[in-house]
Formats: structure tokens, sequence, C-alpha cells
């Protein structure tokens, strides 16, 4: 039986209270918060966050055979940034990784694509929403990720929602549209394209229900996602489904992902669904686009180790609004008297790449010792290319010393760093990420995340940081 | 096979040292040609008597061109070396060794560092791209040093408000030293209260725990010592020449805890070998150590034998360093009151050896163990940073042994 087999989701530390924006541009300014990706994250690193938190299950990483990743806020153009996504999870080189990028609607392509593929494929919605300060895309988005793993062709990877149908139908609107290079979008009068949208839900949800042969009464919960809030809320409304299944939007704490929303909304509903239930997952953008998932018995015991909520109750006290501003490159800040940061030489790094994406170091066969970069010499015995690749992304580690640099140049000052000793042996000076000063001390509790540490010369460099191991969630797994 | 050392075979003759500072109008050549002016002047010899120089400088130039083409030397062996903040030492250790071989009469050591003139704060123009896949994290000097301060405190029980008091009190030491020294870059004592109040840099180091960040150059010129007397009444005998580079381990090893350098304590204990010196405390006269940064002087104390492991603290707090100690560390101002020319710093240090072990010191900062007898003075200097480095350690000393 083929169907969804593992999901993961991330929502950013950072929070913006929306009462801060209004406190400092004047106007209303709306309710709750919304998500930030940090100074230090794209659309790319999300991806690999939410994409670890899907692949956690032991033997998962293996068996996958193409990635998709979608996003609206791709971090490179002609490259391909779906390859950084593999190369940080360490995928076969045998494995399709390709981007579905320029269109929110790409996450809706992505996931159809993978739910229909006859071979185990994961696909990853991230995204970054950004507008102009103070425009209702800064106030209303949010950023974050999504993955989920199809498959369930072979036998060992138990199918946790089984796909009863899916339908698209497909709409050339003018709604919603942003030039190549242009910071914002551009909307039509919203409610031009409400009654439009309306329509195209109707006609997708019911050539799924159709082809599934299930009641709309029956669906358990009804996911709704989309740029187009009225549009969506109108769905809500009129689509006859039992109003106690209709799924909150998260808009008000986390605002919309865009792409990544209906991934997000997905995953918060697979986070806490049982077993035997019905989801109709609806997708507005461009037209319409319905997956009809029923969950089955595996699902409880293979949820995300990271639930959405419990990631949005994590999230960091509301950062001040000027911060945002100058992390989305609104607001051009006085820089360190410093050299420019120097963006990483293509050749070393492609030669590193299983250290500098995908946090492998090597471990000595001879003396066991941990060694983080790799090394072809032994520190301890000094035996000479006796080493074993030693996976670390997911190893948890102890700070045995720390500094608070101010003079760094660091797109968000003061540069936090720390010595990291890593439990099971090996040691590395690294960033600490989504940290205050208060969370650098000796003894702390830190994991690595993948990030975007500095963009250089037009050039991003992804590698690993510290974060701290948040309270309440537990130890051990991703 | 192993390390012999070459006490008092070459003796130091003559040395030149400009003074440190921001030398907005004046450039690397001008400075080296200053100190090397200097030295020639000070060992009654001119340029033509000199068989071969090495030269120090990090940033400020590449190859023997930059010395040979400032001063025009005729077709002279200019050789360039570089080996971090222990450059300028190096290019000491090379020319005595030279010497040393019989290969050449009279050799030169000359460092300069011209750093003002980027327009940075810190260090810089220097460029490493190391792994060049740009995951080294690298992190600006005094965020390195200062991984040493919480560390120390946790080991040893210190408070964090103890331990901010014992850094300044080196600060304000080697501010009060630096105050009697025309030369210095920084010649106001400053008041405990201000160093420990001033602007946070990195961790727990404020302003006035960093060095300065200047410009200077220093010469010495070395000779077989049966030839030195022929310079000078008031040779300066090298006793003990000790360089090493470490494996580099201490940010891979957890067992490295950031109380000490291994490094520098390889490199004492070579140093003390090689000069015969069994209890560094009681016969060295002064020691010129590298105080980049205040935790640094600190654990230099302990790791150069000075203090019992874990007491260095309140030796500094007691004032065994200071002035008028029992061991007077960097009497000169150190490079808190010089700043760091890095090419030039190694020299600069073996300068106020010269100067102290000759008598020549000014009255004021005069230490007084010279007088009382003791003839032994050391230079230290390191490159890098807490768990990976370079460490230089020499003695010298005005008699030669019985």
């Amino acid at each position: 039986m083929a169907g969804l087999i593992a999901y993961g989701a991330y929502v950013p530390y950072h929070r913006l209270a929306r009462t801060d924006v209004a406190a400092a541009l004047g106007g209303k300014g709306g309710k709750g918060t919304r998500a930030v990706a940090g100074y230090d994250e794209d659309s790319t690193s999300m991806a690999v966050e939410a994409a670890r938190g899907a692949l956690a299950r032991d033997g998962l990483r293996a068996r996958v055979s193409q990635l998709f990743l979608a996003t609206a806020a791709p971090a490179y153009l002609d490259k391909t940034n779906a390859t950084a996504v593999h190369a940080a999870l360490g995928l076969d080189p045998h494995v399709l990784a390709a981007d579905m990028a320029g269109s929110v609607r790409s996450g809706l392509g992505a996931l159809v694509t993978a739910a229909r593929s006859p071979v185990t494929t994961l696909t990853v919605l991230s995204d970054l929403r950004t507008g102009l300060p103070g425009g209702s895309d800064e106030v209303a988005g949010g950023d974050g990720a999504a993955a989920f793993v199809f498959g369930g062709h072979r036998n060992g990877a138990p199918v946790i929602a089984e796909l009863l149908a899916h339908d698209t139908v497909s709409d050339e609107i003018l709604d919603r549209w942003r030039l190549p290079g242009a910071p914002v979008s551009r909307v039509w009068e919203e409610r031009f394209a409400e009654e439009i949208y309306v329509s195209l839900a109707d006609r997708a949800l019911t050539a799924a229900l159709d082809h599934a042969a299930v009641d709309i009464g029956s669906i358990d919960h009804f996911v709704v996602a989309g740029l187009h809030a009225r549009a969506c809320a109108a769905v809500r409304r009129t689509a006859g489904v039992r109003a106690e299944a209709v799924t909150p939007d998260l808009a008000g704490v986390i605002g919309n992902a865009g792409t990544a929303q209906p991934g997000l909304l997905l995953a918060d509903v697979l986070d806490r669904a049982r077993s035997g239930e019905t989801i109709a997952l609806v997708v507005l953008g461009d037209g319409a686009g319905v997956l009809l998932l029923r969950t089955t018995d595996a699902l409880p015991a293979h949820r995300a180790a990271r639930p959405v909520a419990a990631q949005i109750a994590q999230g960091s006290a509301p950062m001040p609004y000027a911060t945002y501003l100058s992390w989305r490159g609104l607001l051009d800040r006085e820089p360190p008297r410093r050299p420019d940061p120097e963006p990483p030489y293509a050749p070393p790094a492609h030669r590193r790449t299983g250290w500098k994406y995908g946090f492998v170091a090597s471990r000595c066969e001879k003396c066991a010792t941990r060694h983080l970069p790799p090394d072809r010499v032994c520190t301890s015995c000094r035996s000479v290319d006796a080493m074993t690749d030693e996976p670390m992304a997911d190893v948890r580690g102890t700070v045995a010393t720390f500094t608070v640099d101010r003079l760094a140049a660091t797109p968000s000052p003061p540069m936090l760093v720390v010595v990291v000793d890593y439990d099971g042996g090996g040691r590395f000076r690294c960033q600490l990420t989504d940290a205050t000063e208060a969370d650098a001390v000796i003894g702390a509790r830190v994991e690595m995340t993948f990030r975007r540490t500095v963009t250089a010369s037009g050039v991003h460099n992804y590698f690993w940081k510290a974060r701290p191991v948040r309270t309440g969630e537990t130890e051990g797994t991703h | 096979m192993g390390s012999h050392g070459i006490r008092d075979r070459v003796a130091i003759v003559g040395m030149g040292c400009t003074p440190f500072g921001e030398h907005w109008t004046r450039s690397a050549d001008d400075l080296l040609i200053d100190a090397v002016g200097e030295a020639v002047t000070s060992a009654g010899i001119t340029l033509d008597d000199i068989d071969a120089y090495w030269f120090g400088t990090q940033a400020s130039g590449v190859s023997g061109l930059t010395l040979s083409r400032a001063l025009h030397l005729p077709h002279k062996p200019v050789t360039r070396v570089e080996n971090m903040c222990a450059t300028g030492s190096e290019a000491l250790r090379n020319a005595c060794y030279a010497v040393a071989s019989g290969a050449y009469d009279v050799a030169m050591a000359v460092g300069v560092e011209k750093l003002k003139d980027s327009g940075m704060s810190g260090l810089s123009g220097t460029v490493i791209p190391g792994a060049g896949d740009d995951s080294r994290g690298e992190i600006t000097a005094p965020a390195n040093f200062s991984l040493l301060a919480p560390a120390y405190a946790a080991k040893y029980g210190l408070a964090g408000e103890e331990m901010k008091d014992v850094i300044t009190r080196i600060a304000w030491k080697n501010h009060v030293n630096g105050a009697r020294n025309p030369r210095a870059q920084f010649r106001k004592e400053v008041p405990l209260e201000r160093i420990r109040s001033a602007p946070i840099v990195a961790g727990m180091l404020g302003v006035f725990d960093c060095s300065g960040v200047s410009d200077g150059s220093a010469a010495a010129i070395v000779v077989r010592a049966e030839d030195a007397y022929k310079y000078t009444d008031k040779p300066i005998f090298v006793k003990a020449l000790s360089f090493v580079a470490g494996p580099a381990d201490g940010l891979l090893d957890p067992e490295y805890d950031f109380t000490t350098f291994p490094e520098v304590v390889a490199s004492a204990q070579e140093a003390y070998r090689q000069a015969g010196i069994t209890d560094p405390r009681a016969e060295l006269a002064l020691a010129e150590v590298h105080d980049c940064f205040t935790p640094t002087e600190l654990v230099l104390m302990e790791d150069l034998g000075f203090s019992e492991r874990g007491q260095g603290w309140k030796d500094v707090t007691s004032g065994a360093f200071d002035l008028d100690g029992s061991l007077p560390v960097n009497p000169d101002g150190g490079l808190k009151a010089f700043g760091h020319p890095i090419g030039a710093s190694g020299l600069r240090m073996m300068f106020e050896a010269w100067l102290q072990l000759r008598g020549e010191a000014p009255a004021e900062r005069t230490v007084k163990s010279v007088a009382e007898g003791r003839s032994l003075a050391l230079t230290h200097n390191l490159g890098g940073g807490p768990g990976e480095c370079v460490s230089f350690v020499s003695v010298v000393g005005s008699q030669l042994t019985e």
C-alpha cells in the first residue's frame, strides 16, 4: 500500500509580535505573533531541519529515491537548492534532487508528485514570507518548513496515512504575482478571486471525494491552506464539512508560511489525529488541489518527534521589530570595523561536502578517537588514513567553555561561541544560535542545527551551529 | 638525535626598537629603517658588516625583498619568516642559529608590522583561508583568548567577579609599567575601576583587557659569543631558544580544559633545560611574556612555572609580578602598553631584556633584581590561541656561564 510513511515540521525559534510592528509604524498591526526565520536561516536550511525530522527513523534515509524542494523563496536561482538539502541529509548520490521553486503552488505540486510517485519520495516545503514594513504580507506572513515521505510500496515502512484520492484543478488567475527580483508581491483586489477559489475548491474536493467514495460529512480533519485568506475562510465555512472538523490555520501564532503552510498544517493534524481518521487537505492558489488521506494504526507510533504545537510553544519571546527588519535586509545597519566576511571557496567546499553539509566527522579505526572536522591523521595515536565516517549531526553535546564575541562580523551581533564536547567523544568550536547570552554557560546541553552562517560575495555559506536543547523536548532523538 | 641548544654560543651586541603606536605618517619601511639604524649604531657597525638577515612580518610584506628594497641592501641573503604572533622571535631564533652554525659572522633579525593602515579594529590583513570551506567559524582574537576566563574560573572556584578582579589587576600593572616607558603606545596609568568598567569586547574581556593595535619595528644584531666584546662591553648572551608548534588538538580533544597552553609548557621546559634553570621564579631577573589579553598572562604565569597550578591568580593579586615584585613580568608594559605589531613584538620583548640586563632601562622602571645579582631574562611569545598555538621561549643573560 502506498501512502505517507513519515513527516516532520520545522517552525523557527523566533517570533515577531504584530503589535510591535504597529508600535513602530503606527496603525493597528493585528494580534498575535508570526514565526521568523533566524538571520542564519533560509528556505534551504529550514528544509534541512524539517527533513531531518521526517527522516529520524532508522533506515528511512536509505530508502529515499527522490527529493523535491518546493519554495517561493529559493536561496539561489540557476543553482539547485535541493542538492544542498540532499548533501545535508547525506542521501545517496543517485537520489534525484530537484527544486520546484518560484510559485507558492509548487508546494502542492511537490506533495501531489510525491503522493503519486512509484518510488519513495521525500518532498520538502519551505518558505520565508516577507513584505514591505507594515504590509499585510509581513504582518500575516510566517516562515517554516515541512517534509513528507511517501512510499510504502515495499514491506518494512508502515504507512501512517493512506492516500485515498487526490485532485487538482488549474486556473490562470492574476490574483497575486511578483516580478523576479521584486521584494514583495502585488495583490489584486482580494474580493475578485474569492468566489473563483471557492468554486475551484469545491470542484477539486468533489472530485477527490467521489473518487474515494467518501462522504464530506465523514471528514475528520479539514485543512485549508492558501495565501488568499478570505478565500480560505470562505472554503472552510461553505464546504459542508462538520464544524468541529475544521482545523485552525495557526496564522495567529506563526503566520502563513506560504509554500510551507499546507505542510505545516498537515503536520499539525498528523501530530494529533487518531487512527482511521480522514484528512482532507485543500490548497488554494492558481487553482485548487486536494489530498484525501486516511490515517492508519501505525500513525500513533510514528509521529514526528517534534510536534508543531511543541515548536510553537517553545518559540522565543517576541523579538524587537528593528532586529527583524535588519535580519530581513530591510534595515541596513552599520557593520563592525572588521574585514568583510570571506565566502567559502568552491573547490574545498566541494572536497569536504560530507563535513560541511552533512557534519560527518571521522573516527580513528585504531583508537576510536573522534575528529571534528575529519582528519587523515589521528590526533591521538597518529595513525594515517585509518578513519571511518562518523555522522555527528544528531549527536548532542555539552558546552566546555564559551565566549560572546562583540567584535565579530555577524548579521546579528554579538556572536555566541561555544566549545562543544559531544556525547561519546569529540570536540568542536562553533556558533551558538537561537539563544541568548544566558544560554552560553559551561555545562549547557546543545544539539546541532543546519544554518546559513553568512552570505559573502553572493555566496551562501551553509554550515552547522549548536543550539540549546530546550526543556520539554525528549533527549535522544532529533 | 636531540635538541642541543646553543647556550652561550652567540650574543646580541646591538638592538633597536622604534616607539610603538599609531604611526599614521610613517610606513613599514620607515619603521624598519629606524629600528635597523638604531641597532647598527648601538653595535658601532654599519650595514656593510651584516652578513645575513632574518626578517619577520606576518602581513606587511612578503619575501626578503621587503627588507632589502627598503634598505637597498646590496645582494645579501634576506629570509622572510612568519610564525603568527611569534614571528619576531622566530626571526631572532633563525639568525642566532645561522651564526651558531658558523655560516655567518654577523646576522641581523628584524621584525616589523604596520597594522594601523588597514582601518580595521584588531588584527587584520591576514587572509588565511584555512580549510577554505568556511566551516571553521573564525572568531576574533579577543573572543578566542576569552575562552580561557570562564574555564579557569570554573576549575579553580573563582566567582565571575573575582576572576574579573584578577585580570583587571594584570592590565593595571602593565599600564603602570608602560607609563614609565617612552617607547610604549599607551603611557598613562589607568585606574582599576576604569579598567574594570570598560566596555566589553568579548566574554569577560573589556577594552583594557586587550592589547592595542599599533605599528612598530625592532631589530637585533647577533654575533658569535667570543666576538661579542669587540662590539660592546655589555653583550647579552643567548642561553636558550625554544620554539614549538603544537599538534593543534585542543579544539578537537575534550581532555583539553582551556586553563593552560601545553605548547608553552613544552617550550618553557625545553628552554629551562637548555639554559640550566631549575627555579625560574627565583633565578630570572625579569620576564617579558605574551600578554595579548589579560587571561593569557594569568595562564602563562602557571605554564612558565612562575606559579603553582591554580595559584597564579593569587600571585597576580598579591603583586608578585609587579615592577617591585619577586619576579617582575612585563616591566616594559607588555603588549598591553605597546600594542602588538605582530612581526615586531618578539624582538620588542628582547629589547627590554637588553635594556634591563645592561642597566639601561629608565630609573623609574628598572627592576631591582638585576642589582641584586640576577642576570637572566626570559622572553615568551605565542601565536594562535587556546587549543592550537605556537610558542617561543628564550632565556638570555648578561654573564657567560662559568
